[in-house]
């Protein structure tokens, strides 16, 4: 791209200098957008890893008395990997199903063109907002029980499922119709080629877009306020209170005793390495079906 | 014409399927389609029960509820005009920080930085988007907010001649903290999704600006930014209806003020946050209050979606856009 300077006159000063001055600019906006990022992750390390190697941290629950040993985060991570699991089950087929729809059937229709529409606005309203809804349609109205676990789950599944039509929907579009053709030619049904081509054509992407809703998922707490609340003991039934890490570190974080806010900063950073670890798998994922 | 018509007509219903076996694939069909649909109705059923929940309180105060500026509930009076510009200040806040750093970032990434160094620099930048936002709000509150405590004083103090902005004392929690906060949670969103759109800058522009004997910067501020602009606004958007929703992280960090905070470094509360605050003991008028908080939040940040929505199709020139949602699968998408 570059020009031989010499058969041309040269670029005047000022605009060399300009150029020098606003490729500085840009580099140094892009070290200013990484240093959040080396911030949080050097204080969650460095207050979360003592908290990590006290006793009980990972195989004990909250005490939740407030003089004694504060108790470790197991119920947390427990009851966030249980919710999470269950609204990955009602998010990720209700997801995969629409971009089905999407793809397959409506394509271009003006019915296709409002649920895109439609989940596009869904991605765009806030995480609370979720909790709210759940709260009015099922925990004021008493739906087996007022808090618990399972409309938590239901709350995070709304947040997740735009998410994964989304990402479904893009890896769906790739691909090719000449393998659909090729199905049909032979007389398949339109159903078979779903779930023989098109399916596990498109499967390492979608497992990456489901991961990462299920990395959005995970580290949610408002929803969970609103529908979940909070419990200190483990438990694996989804109808009733339920620990979660990112409930625990809220509450955690509002306490005044300097052992339980240290608590909190072993549960962030517990929460970090769960999310960071999805996305790493997730990308892992993507990067080898590429080059396959 | 009609002959052939006829002749296709008996060959296909001899290959014809059965209408037994044509049953799973219209029960396929329909079930999708319902599901498609069920999404839809939710939104909007959801839309409905909101305005029914807060009815009484619109009902009860009128436009005062937005406009009014005094939040008191023990004297069940709830006019959330400290709400409305607590979130418009930290959201406008976080994006005169963010945006610029956001899509200078894309631009050095896109256009200027080394292409081994293209694809780790992006993924860590998007991996701001992966830390939660209660991370966010355990960070703000006992690293940023007693660290900025002192610079802030010093900027208030020394300033102090700009209304609004100087003058006052700042407390430890306030509006430039919460919009800080959010800055940094709205970077990856409006850095990924510049860069999308500064990659679908044609080769043809930039390689005509550098033969006619532009620089560099001239390159990109001639060719890149005025055909990417559409989306990066878009993106800006999109990046602002995040930070008018953000809960749990602001909740952290604004101080719940009742009333509209007198400059920058003051407390403040914004819609989403005192829903967050007051809902654990809320009943009654006060329920309704929060409701109508969620309302008027929802309804903001629909409005900001749909042009975000607008600017992003806009700014795609007729390719769908595959990451607008903030959340790009593909790492990079190289150039």
């Amino acid at each position: 791209m570059s020009i031989s300077a010499t058969s041309l006159p040269q670029v005047s000063a000022r605009r060399r200098w300009n150029d020098k001055i606003m490729r500085g600019a840009l580099l140094a906006a892009t070290v200013v957008a990484l240093i959040p990022l080396i911030l949080i992750v050097y204080f969650l390390l460095k207050r979360g890893l003592s908290a990590w190697t006290s006793s009980g941290f990972f195989t004990t629950d909250p005490t939740g008395s407030f003089f004694g040993n504060p108790g470790g985060i197991r119920s947390a991570i427990l009851g966030s990997l249980l919710m999470v699991v269950l609204a990955s089950v009602i998010a990720i087929p209700v997801g995969i199903g629409v971009a089905l729809y999407l793809t397959e059937y409506g394509r271009d229709s003006w019915f296709a063109n409002l649920v895109r529409y439609f989940v596009d606005v869904m991605t765009g309203v806030p995480s609370i907002m979720f909790g709210l809804f759940i709260y009015i349609v099922l925990v004021t109205a008493h739906v087996g029980g007022g808090f618990t676990a399972w409309k938590g789950s239901v709350a995070l599944s709304l947040l997740m499922i735009p998410i994964v039509v989304r990402s479904a929907e893009v890896v769906l579009l790739l691909v090719p119709g000449s393998l659909r053709e090729a199905a049909l030619a032979l007389g398949a049904p339109r159903w078979r080629v779903i779930t023989k081509v098109v399916l596990p054509t498109a499967a390492p992407g979608l497992v990456t877009g489901s991961l990462l809703a299920v990395a959005r998922g995970m580290g949610e707490t408002a929803p969970l306020l609103f529908t979940v609340t909070f419990a200190f003991g483990l438990t694996y039934n989804l109808g009733t209170l339920m620990n979660s890490l990112p409930v625990e570190i809220f509450n955690d974080i509002q306490s005044p005793r300097s052992a339980i806010v240290t608590r909190a900063w072993g549960a962030g950073l517990t929460l970090v390495a769960i999310v960071l670890l999805l996305n790493v798998i997730a990308r892992f994922i993507a990067s080898r079906s590429r080059r396959a | 014409m009609e002959a052939s018509t006829t002749t296709v007509t008996v060959g296909r219903s001899g290959l014809e399927r059965p209408a037994a076996s044509r049953l799973p694939d219209q029960a396929v069909k329909w079930g999708l389609s319902g599901l498609a649909a069920a999404i839809l109705i939710l939104i909007v059923y959801f839309f409905i029960r909101l305005i029914g929940e807060s009815h009484n309180v619109f009902s009860q105060y009128g436009l005062s509820f937005i406009f009014g500026n005094d939040w008191d509930v023990n004297h069940n009076i709830y006019h959330g005009a400290a709400m409305l510009v607590g979130t418009l200040v930290t959201s406008a806040i976080a994006l005169v920080i963010g945006v610029p750093v956001a899509v200078a970032a894309a631009v050095y990434v896109n256009e200027l930085c080394p292409r081994r160094l293209r694809q780790p620099l992006s993924i860590l930048v998007d991996l701001l988007a992966a830390v939660p936002s209660v991370v966010y709000g355990l960070w703000g509150v006992f690293v940023l907010a007693p660290k900025l405590l002192g610079p802030e004083k010093w900027f208030a103090s020394t300033f102090s001649f700009i209304p609004w902005i100087g003058g006052g004392t700042p407390t430890l929690y306030n509006y430039f903290l919460a919009g800080l906060i959010l800055a940094i949670m709205l970077l990856p969103i409006v850095s990924a999704i510049s860069r999308e759109v500064i990659a679908t800058v044609p080769a043809e522009h930039k390689e005509a600006a550098l033969a006619l004997g532009a620089t560099r910067w001239e390159m990109i501020r001639m060719a890149v930014l005025p055909y990417s602009r559409a989306g990066i606004t878009g993106g800006a958007m999109l990046g602002l209806g995040r930070a008018l929703g953000e809960t749990i992280a602001v909740f952290l960090v604004i101080g719940a003020a009742p009333t509209i905070g007198a400059h920058l470094f003051s407390q403040g509360n914004t819609f989403a946050a005192v829903i967050a605050a007051e809902f654990g003991e809320a009943q009654g008028i006060h329920i309704s209050a929060l409701f109508a908080a969620g309302l008027v939040l929802f309804v903001l940040t629909l409005i900001v979606n749909v042009i975000a929505r607008w600017f992003v199709a806009r700014g795609s020139h007729g390719t769908r856009g595959t990451g607008a949602t903030g959340m790009t699968i593909a790492p990079s998408e190289g150039s």
